[in-house]
């Protein structure tokens, strides 16, 4: 059929194959284990310290290093689980439900993270643990929505339809995301703008901005590691029929 | 360095508790990420080649 023209790319059809993406996932994950430990090692010895201490906050600034990164994080791990829902729904594709499935439990933890950090940060910075404030408070329905993705994906029976219907909770809170963004302009807050903007130079100096960027970069490494081990563990499981699985095991 | 001592480090200019907090959290989510799929694999290897050889048996 002339409709059924391959247009994308061919790495989108092999990302399709739960076999390949097995074991392109086992080739890429000792790169990203490695960058992870460096980045992060060294991020977290820069942090914490050799980065200057701010002339307002003094020290307890430097958990910013653990903060934004956890928040940048969460939100794009959101994004990634929409969009592979989204192709799981579209193309019925099983590995994007796989990544999907395994980008919840990893999001609500670095959720928890931003916000308990964030909660640990505004104690000595603006004297309460929690005000509720629209980027707080926003972030807070990131996590309840990672939760209940996985809450409906563990009421459900079939694979096929918890995916389904996780995918439509994962689209319909995708309207948080611009929410947690723009909180902070729409709203009067205590939170402070966005540390990384693609448009503008940092507002931090260098010797602040730099190690941060090693962080964010670093967090990316560890979840693409974290969510490459549950994308593989859950492959496993699906395909467990399956005859390359058997053989792979045979070899074990 | 930003600090001269190494106790001047751990309190962090009185916000010690804060500081390690925050990284000791982080620590702890970043193992409980990669510890809990390595333990699941391993758990569900097991399974799997259990039912393997059961049916080999048959």
């Amino acid at each position: 059929m002339a409709e059924n023209k391959k247009w994308l790319p061919r790495w989108f059809y092999q990302m399709a194959s739960p076999r390949w993406c097995y074991e392109f996932c086992g080739r890429l994950l000792p790169w990203f284990v490695v960058a992870a430990v460096l980045l992060l090692g060294a991020g977290t010895a820069w942090a914490l310290a050799w980065a200057p201490a701010d002339y307002q906050q003094g020290n307890s600034f430097r958990i910013i290093y653990i903060h934004v990164p956890a928040a940048i994080l969460a939100q794009s791990c959101y994004m990634l689980m929409a969009v592979a829902g989204a192709i799981g729904l579209i193309w019925k594709m099983k590995v994007a439900d796989m990544v999907a499935k395994s980008c919840a439990p990893i999001g609500a933890t670095i959720a928890v993270l931003a916000l308990a950090t964030g909660a640990i940060w505004g104690k000595p910075t603006w004297g309460a643990w929690w005000v509720w404030d629209a980027r707080l408070t926003s972030m807070l329905v990131l996590l309840f929505l990672y939760l209940g993705v996985i809450a409906l994906h563990s009421a459900m029976e079939s694979e096929n339809t918890a995916a389904q219907a996780t995918s439509v909770l994962a689209l319909v809170g995708l309207v948080n995301i611009p929410i947690i963004k723009y909180s902070v302009e729409w709203w009067n807050t205590l939170h402070q703008p966005a540390t990384f903007t693609l448009t503008e130079k940092p507002a931090m100096p260098m010797e602040m901005w730099l190690p941060l960027l090693v962080m964010v970069i670093g967090f990316y490494c560890f979840f693409s590691v974290s969510l490459m081990l549950r994308v593989r563990n859950e492959i496993l499981h699906r395909e467990r029929r399956a005859g390359w699985v058997r053989t792979l095991l045979e070899k074990a | 360095m930003s600090f001269d001592s190494f106790s001047d480090f751990l309190a962090m200019g009185g916000h010690g508790l804060y500081v390690w907090l925050s990284y000791g959290i982080a620590l702890a989510v970043i193992v409980i990420n990669l510890v809990g799929p390595v333990m699941a694999r391993k758990q569900l290897l097991a399974d799997l080649l259990r039912r393997l050889r059961r049916e080999g048996n048959n």
